[in-house]
């Protein structure tokens, strides 16, 4: 027996002696945080080793529903679709994120209403003296520029968020061109991932963009004020970010839009990015220590999460989680926490 | 005298040629040819596999959407389900185009210079140049272009072209700067080391009993080249070009940082445009649903399908060209 136990790890190759190796695959937007989370992890459970492939949200949950990776990671929750081909698939909701408006104009601080936005993106808005924008910014000197419209012209995350949130504040662009991960865009040019969004708008004068707020960020883009729901212009942060996740009325499975949401300081266009994983596991190993990983993402890591431009959960998120990670089990048992917080 | 007559002097071609057909005596030849007729196999059935693989994953597009319908619809709405071909189809053809109408001119200047004018001691540099570029990744090429030739298409190259040639349908609309034209001067430079160098290939191999032949007649350096030269490499130049025309169509990297990356089709060449390898490699890892997986992959045949029309279209093209006449009739 205990041959044949040496040989299956031998056979595994995945782990040296006495090493769990844990599999994941998905999105790639909160990779530079996972990575950090995996490797602190590991320091601190030596025997533990983590492995994350980031292919994309659409791959993560490829991989998952085939089950050739332990946990899946995704920016968007599952469709029902989604979800009936793998119907025991759990949401875990481990940071947020947010799109954030750039733009190529000298004008500092320019602020934006939903209607003006879906303008913009909907081609009825083409000038930068605008009417309207000039409204929304009455203390800005306006040029006379060509507003060039420029989008992801790869499917994405980021893409799915800006466009749920231009199908809730404007009824037009619902109808004319909905949400998703790739969309039909009625005007502008497109760039390959945040990086080709960024290029295009620093170059081209007059242009307006969008792109995630850690890239954003990190990259010292000037980013517009928008107004959100209770009618405050808000300036996209990772506390403003996190504030829109505490005032929305959270389901139990956490699939749930977030754009638009109610609240003084909310920022409008943020969305949880989740963690999927079985509500029962089958390995005896790697079950545990994955929901004990679990536990530790949603309290102690969500530090690290701020200095690398990711906005954190609310308490009362962090509280509804931990209902969820409790109630995981691992061949049916649940699983006995190592008490931390 | 030692040998009898009765061997021919083809012994040895005897021996050699059998071996391939498997009638050779010698094992050892017998699994020879076996080996290389598996090898040959093994290119067709990976061809044939290549498209098995992608036909099933594209039926449901096919089948859903109707074949005559994906090819000739510009529609492409993820959202809505709805998807045609048409935009990507002529964004590869259009840029590709582009490439080949300033590669080629350019390639044929640069090995002539290279065979039949430049100072020898100047030949190793610009051949080295040539071997260089073709060692750069795309994606260096894709920045390049993103940061030095679109601001410069921008303004003020499309601006100025526009002014002079603006009657044309090409060169109508405003200076975006991304767009076809960008993608097909980009692949422009990618293909050139290609072309030129093989054209440099075909142009040693001119016998120059031809040239001297020309120039003893009277013929001026530039008559011997046009009428000597040329007409000899003819299919070696035609094929070059169908080879750089097979780099161009499958482009992806470069091509997608610049187009634009709009489905739509336009006239003018100042448009932003959309090509097949661009949108795949763009919308595949994230696309939503198994209609948006089964039409991108049908994109993926129809690249397939032009590049054995165009590969077809080739053969045909340099068997005949071979067979011509050598040489200019006065």
């Amino acid at each position: 027996m205990k041959r044949l136990l040496t040989a299956i790890l031998l056979l595994g190759g995945t782990a040296s002696a006495g090493e769990t190796l844990i599999n994941g695959a998905g999105a790639t937007f909160p990779y530079p945080l996972y990575s950090k989370w995996f490797s602190e992890y590991h320091k601190a459970h030596p025997e533990l080793q983590f492995n994350y492939q980031s292919i994309g949200s659409g791959g993560g949950i490829q991989q998952i529903t085939k089950g050739t990776v332990d946990f899946g990671a995704s920016d968007a929750p599952l469709s029902d679709e989604e979800l009936s081909k793998i119907p025991d698939a759990v949401h875990i909701p481990t940071v947020l994120g947010a799109v954030v408006v750039t733009y190529n104009i000298p004008v500092e601080g320019l602020r934006l209403t939903p209607e003006l936005l879906a303008g913009i993106y909907l081609g009825k808005i083409t000038t930068w003296n605008d009417a309207a924008i000039a409204k929304a910014n009455p203390e800005a000197k306006l040029p006379g520029d060509a507003i060039a419209v420029t989008h992801r012209s790869d499917g994405s995350g980021t893409t799915s968020i800006f466009t749920d949130y231009l199908a809730k504040v404007s009824p037009e662009w619902k109808e004319k061109v909905g949400a998703g991960k790739s969309v039909k865009w009625p005007t502008g040019l497109g760039g390959k991932g945040n990086e080709g969004v960024t290029g295009l708008v620093k170059q081209t004068p007059g242009a307006i963009g969008y792109v995630e707020l850690a890239y954003a960020t990190q990259n010292k883009l000037p980013m517009a004020a928008l107004r959100n729901r209770d009618g405050n212009f808000v300036k996209p942060s990772t506390e403003s970010t996190s504030e829109a996740a505490a005032g929305v009325e959270m389901p139990a499975d956490f699939r749930v839009s977030i754009t638009n949401a109610p609240g003084k300081n909310a920022y409008p266009i943020a969305s949880f990015t989740y963690l999927l994983v079985h509500r029962d596991a089958k390995d005896a190993v790697k079950g545990p220590a994955l929901v004990q990983f679990l536990w530790w993402a949603i309290h102690e890591a969500q530090a690290l999460a701020t200095p690398l431009d990711y906005a954190a959960l609310p308490k009362p998120v962090v509280a509804k989680v931990e209902q969820t990670i409790k109630s995981l089990t691992v061949a049916g048992k649940s699983v006995t926490l190592a008490a931390a917080n | 005298m030692r040998q009898p007559t009765d061997i021919p002097a083809a012994g040895p071609l005897q021996a050699v040629e059998p071996s391939i057909s498997g009638r050779s005596r010698n094992p050892g030849d017998r699994v020879w040819g076996g080996v290389l007729v598996a090898l040959g196999g093994l290119v067709l059935v990976v061809a044939g596999a290549i498209v098995l693989v992608l036909g099933d994953a594209a039926r449901p597009a096919y089948g859903q959407l109707g074949i005559l319908k994906f090819l000739t619809s510009s529609d492409w709405d993820p959202v809505a389900g709805s998807f045609g071909a048409l935009p990507f189809i002529y964004g590869t053809l259009v840029t590709s185009l582009v490439a080949i109408f300033f590669a080629v001119p350019i390639s044929i200047g640069l090995a002539l210079f290279l065979s039949e004018m430049g100072p020898a001691r100047l030949r190793p540099v610009v051949s080295f140049a040539i071997e260089t570029l073709a060692a750069i990744p795309s994606v260096v090429y894709g920045l390049w272009g993103l940061f030095v030739l679109v601001p410069l298409l921008r303004n003020p190259i499309e601006p100025m072209l526009g002014k002079a040639l603006g009657f044309l349908p090409m060169f109508k609309g405003p200076p975006i700067g991304l767009g076809y034209l960008a993608a097909g001067l980009i692949l422009a430079v990618m293909i050139l080391p290609t072309i030129a160098s093989v054209i440099i290939e075909v142009l040693k191999t001119v016998p120059p009993s031809l040239r001297e032949g020309a120039l003893a007649l009277g013929a001026t350096r530039w008559e011997a080249i046009r009428m000597a030269v040329l007409p000899y490499g003819r299919a070696g130049i035609i094929g070059a070009t169908l080879l750089g025309l097979g780099r161009a169509l499958g482009e992806t990297m470069a091509v997608t940082m610049v187009i634009g990356n709009s489905p739509e089709v336009h006239a003018s060449l100042f448009a932003p445009g959309y090509s097949l390898p661009a949108v795949i490699a763009n919308e595949f890892a994230e696309a939503t649903g198994d209609l948006h997986l089964a039409a991108l992959a049908g994109l993926g045949l129809v690249l397939f399908g032009i590049t054995i029309i165009l590969n077809v279209c080739a053969r045909l093209l340099v068997w005949k060209v071979a067979r011509g006449p050598v040489g200019v009739r006065a």
